[in-house]
């Protein structure tokens, strides 16, 4: 996609190309039907897969085309389980590649299965997820078709002349952008995790599953993997799947004070997250922070204290259930997204914040207040 | 050996500010950086050649300003510097971006020799996208490594490179042969300071600028706008939620306002307060 910064001031470098739309080159008509890669990690799918099946039925509604998952994996339990629930995630069919080269991810059989699958069943639209695996194999995968693709979409849609309609934020301004593929297929584009929402899963029977051969041998394959060293469970921190979250910004003032943001969310066992420029200032670390270029969270309660809500704040947080913000500035954009808004400061907020809650659920205090 | 690192100048987007009327990027007096995620590539590159000897030569595709990040890389210790300059170039996307980078970078192999290593940044700030290293790789037949963490060896006789790479839930240790594209993850090193030795040398160095002719693209069609098959049809501001938010303005707030707000969080979310207090129960 687009690594031009775009640049807002002058619409008209877009404009003037949009209204160069020609028709589709006859041989890209043949291109039909939506796919999800179902992305899957030692035997276990990414949910981001699933979020995309969600979006990719959607997509494939409007566009009265099937929805397809696509598997690589090795043969056994870990891609027959990814195959069932591609099925349970809505897809109406699986393209399946087996082969036990495909056990780990690398970037040489994944790439030349996935687009020997597309030159092969000629997809219009491929969604991946934005994971480090998800960005490694796209990259190389539109390259080689020569096709677009628009990295870390927020928002996607069919549009009149059934062209995909990717979404995502502009550079440095509280803008967003649209962008169209228009004379090449597939239309291929990347979504973070937690960005759409997760489907309901529905038990199915497994459908249509097309099988077709990778066609490579290990020699033919340079690089090795030599070993993999998983995360410690204690290293992780699970702020894209919290209910909770407290989180932190520049308007906080001082390093100090993130201890405030750690008081909040330990009162309410939630996690706690900052924005980008707490990061580059040090005082969090970078699995921290939350937007477009941290984590995408979907929490039932989001506490932003000090954070302006940027568009790439916001575009990772517009998920949550219920999101209050703590601000002096009452005209903050943050208040344009937030349910809740408090126009005070936060640095002195926040400890009589932990305090109501704490004395609200102690249980000495819901004794008393039931009695 | 011979390194080649790809560099981007980038606006420093904490110096950004967005017109509040227009909604649009105040550009004006913004300085430009090299894209930081880069210096993480150039610093990686400059060890490998301290450690192994060689060359290592910084690239950027850009109007003539960016000139400047090229002499920056210059001063960390870079040996040469190639600036691809052209009003082809205007508005690439990154497929078209990763060929002409590719172009520059098999023209610098015929020019300076066979580079054994290319290096980008994980990503850019300003494009964010993560795709000019792996379309680089692809077009170029490079092996693609990307995420990288560490470089764990480098054996230039057997033309073997071991690196630790950053993966969904865990580290990959990966093992390939030369020539590779390498994507460095930040955080993983430190960007040296530059010796006053090297800040002379790149006040005075020459940089390299090449147009599009000059790096051997003869389809000018493949770059800038022409060349790229993604189009921004649209920019907008993002729509405010039609429910306003409900604001609660007190200067300064009291414990009243903490305890109303407490109410107003537990009466906006069904079910919150009952999960709460058994969370407490058990803490
Ligand atoms: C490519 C790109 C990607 C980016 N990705 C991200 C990302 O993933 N996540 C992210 O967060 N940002 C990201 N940014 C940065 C983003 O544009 C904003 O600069 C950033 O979110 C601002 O952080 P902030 O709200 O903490 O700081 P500011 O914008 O400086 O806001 C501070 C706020 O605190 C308020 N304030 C001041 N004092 C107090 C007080 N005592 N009490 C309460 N409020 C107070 C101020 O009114 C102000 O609204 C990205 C930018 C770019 C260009």
């Amino acid at each position: 996609m687009t690594d031009k910064p775009v640049t807002p001031a002058a619409p008209a470098a877009g404009g003037s190309r949009a209204g160069m739309k020609k028709e589709l080159p006859e041989h890209f008509k043949a291109y039909k039907g939506v796919w999800v890669f179902v992305e899957v990690e030692r035997g276990v799918v990414h949910p981001v897969s699933f979020e995309l099946l969600g979006e990719g039925r959607k997509l494939a509604d409007q566009l009265g085309v099937d929805l397809a998952g696509v598997v690589l994996g090795p043969p056994g339990e870990g891609t027959k389980h990814a195959v069932a629930e591609s099925f349970a995630y809505g897809a109406d069919l699986v393209y399946l590649m087996e082969d036990a080269l495909l056990t780990d991810y690398r970037n040489e059989p994944f790439s030349k299965g996935l687009t020997d699958l597309v030159n092969t069943y000629k997809p219009e639209i491929l969604l991946l997820g934005a994971t480090t695996l998800g960005r490694d194999l796209a990259g190389s995968v539109a390259t080689t078709l020569l096709t677009g693709l628009t990295a870390d979409c927020t928002e996607l849609a069919v549009d009149a002349d059934k062209s995909l309609a990717a979404t995502r934020p502009t550079f440095g301004g509280s803008l967003l952008c649209t962008i169209y593929t228009l004379n090449f297929r597939p239309q291929m584009a990347t979504i973070r995790p937690r960005v759409m929402k997760m489907p309901a899963r529905v038990e199915k029977p497994v459908g249509r599953v097309v099988s077709h051969p990778l066609a490579m041998v290990e020699d033919d394959i340079v690089t090795k993997i030599l070993a993999f060293v998983a995360d410690r469970e204690t290293n992780k921190v699970n702020l894209a799947y919290a209910d909770i979250v407290v989180a932190g910004g520049l308007g906080l003032g001082a390093v100090e004070n993130m201890q405030l943001v750690k008081n909040l969310a330990k009162a309410l066992g939630a996690e706690y997250g900052c924005s980008r420029p707490i990061v580059q200032k040090g005082w969090m670390p970078a699995e921290r922070q939350i937007g477009q270029t941290g984590k995408t969270i979907r929490p039932r309660l989001y506490i932003a204290a000090g954070i302006s809500g940027a568009i790439q704040h916001r575009v990772g947080v517009e998920g949550a259930d219920l999101i209050v913000a703590i601000n002096t500035d009452k005209n903050a954009p943050i208040f344009d997204f937030a349910h809740v808004g408090l126009v005070t400061d936060a640095v002195r907020f926040l400890p009589a914040l932990t305090e109501a809650f704490s004395r609200r659920l102690s249980p000495h205090n819901r004794d008393k207040l039931a009695g | 050996m011979h390194i080649v690192v790809c560099i981007k100048q980038v606006p420093d987007s904490a110096q950004i500010r967005v017109h509040p009327v227009t909604n649009t990027i105040m550009r004006q007096g913004v300085p430009t950086i090299i894209n930081p995620y880069d210096l993480f590539a150039l610093e990686a590159a400059l060890r490998l050649r301290d450690e192994h000897g060689g060359t290592v030569t910084v690239l950027t595709m850009g109007p003539p300003m960016a000139e400047d990040s090229l002499r920056k890389a210059l001063t960390f210790g870079a040996d040469r510097a190639v600036l691809l300059t052209d009003r082809f170039f205007a508005g690439s996307d990154t497929l078209a971006t990763s060929f002409a980078l590719a172009q520059a970078i098999a023209k610098i192999g015929e020019t300076f020799g066979t580079p054994d290593i290319v290096f980008t940044g994980k990503q850019t700030i300003d494009g964010d996208t993560a795709q000019v290293g792996p379309g680089i790789a692809k077009r170029q037949k490079l092996l693609q490594l990307t995420y990288v963490s560490k470089i764990a060896e480098l054996d230039l006789a057997a033309r073997r490179i071991k690196v630790e790479r950053r993966a969904e839930g865990g580290v990959q240790v990966l093992e390939t042969r030369l020539p590779v594209l390498i994507t460095m993850l930040e955080g993983t090193n430190e960007m040296r300071r530059g010796t006053m030795v090297d800040a002379l040398r790149a006040a005075r160095a020459e940089i390299v600028t090449w147009s599009a002719k000059d790096a051997g693209i003869e389809d000018v069609l493949k770059c800038g706008l022409r060349g790229s098959p993604t189009v921004v049809k649209r920019v907008f501001a993002p729509a405010a939620r039609s429910d306003k938010a409900q604001m609660i303005e007190i200067q300064p707030a009291t414990r009243d306002t903490a305890d109303a707000l407490v109410a107003a969080i537990f009466g906006g979310i069904a079910g919150i307060e009952g999960d709460l207090v058994e969370l407490h129960q058990t803490l």
